[in-house]
């Protein structure tokens, strides 16, 4: 007798929470489709060459808010040792938005100690920076950062 | 006209792991921007930096339009042994350039 009533209640919750989860799936969708290009997904291709990519290990270190997009600093890390069996043999930092999707590629050894790089970087719009670590062991591990460029770069007119 | 700046400390613990610091001036023009009658100002960019220990390349990096105006670039190694450290960045047009600095290891 009290099972009936029990259930369309949990019916009831079942299906407005489907209904919610209906109505915020658009909003959700919209998201991952402008978010990576093709060009993006061709360069780390290249240079993974298919290889399944890790979320991990790596840092990357940009201000989230950038005034200038002509020089962004930027720092990638990887936590990782840098034995001669074990080590980082390159990092590969790539954009979106740019008019090319490579920005650096960093060849590294067991003699650097410490697999950390700076430089300073353009941005021609607010998008999304991708770092990739090749470790010696053939894997590959990331990490990304979307910034958000105020002046862009590269697009003024040299008088 | 070009010139580079390098910051490596003058002496070093064996076994210490340093930052070097490189920065060269070099204008890094992208080829994506256009002068005021339209035509594209061609790229100019230095698609090379090498840093050589001892002879041995201990850091290289692949540079590309995206890397700012004199690029800077900061890097890691561990003090072995004494020696001189050579830099050398190639680009567009013919751009060639080096650079050293010595260490002493005790």
């Amino acid at each position: 007798m009290q099972q009936r009533p029990n259930s369309s209640r949990r019916q009831f919750l079942g299906l407005a929470g489907g209904a919610a989860v209906l109505g915020v799936i658009p909003i959700v969708t919209v998201r991952p489709a402008e978010a990576t290009p093709a060009m993006l997904a061709s360069a780390i291709q290249s240079v993974t060459g298919g290889a399944t990519v890790r979320t991990g290990k790596v840092k990357l270190d940009i201000p989230p808010l950038v005034e200038n997009g002509n020089t962004v600093p930027m720092t990638v890390s990887v936590i990782n040792p840098m034995a001669p069996e074990d080590h980082v043999r390159s990092i590969h930092v790539f954009n979106e938005k740019n008019p090319q999707p490579n920005i650096a590629n960093f060849h590294l050894g067991p003699h650097n100690g410490r697999a950390q790089v700076s430089t300073r970087i353009r941005l021609a719009d607010s998008q999304k920076i991708v770092a990739i670590a090749r470790l010696s062991d053939g894997s590959f591990w990331s990490a990304s950062v979307d910034v958000v460029v105020t002046l862009a770069a590269c697009t003024e007119e040299v008088i | 006209m070009a010139s580079a700046l390098i910051n490596v400390p003058a002496k070093a613990k064996r076994g210490d792991i340093i930052e070097i610091k490189t920065l060269m001036s070099h204008i890094m023009e992208t080829g994506y921007r256009h002068m005021a009658s339209g035509e594209v100002v061609p790229r100019d960019i230095i698609t090379s930096f090498t840093c050589r220990f001892n002879g041995n390349e201990i850091f290289r990096a692949d540079l590309f339009p995206a890397i700012a105006a004199n690029p800077f670039i900061t890097f890691f190694t561990t003090a072995t042994e004494s020696g001189k450290f050579e830099f050398e960045w190639i680009g567009d047009q013919g751009f060639s350039e080096t650079a050293s600095a010595s260490i002493m290891v005790e």
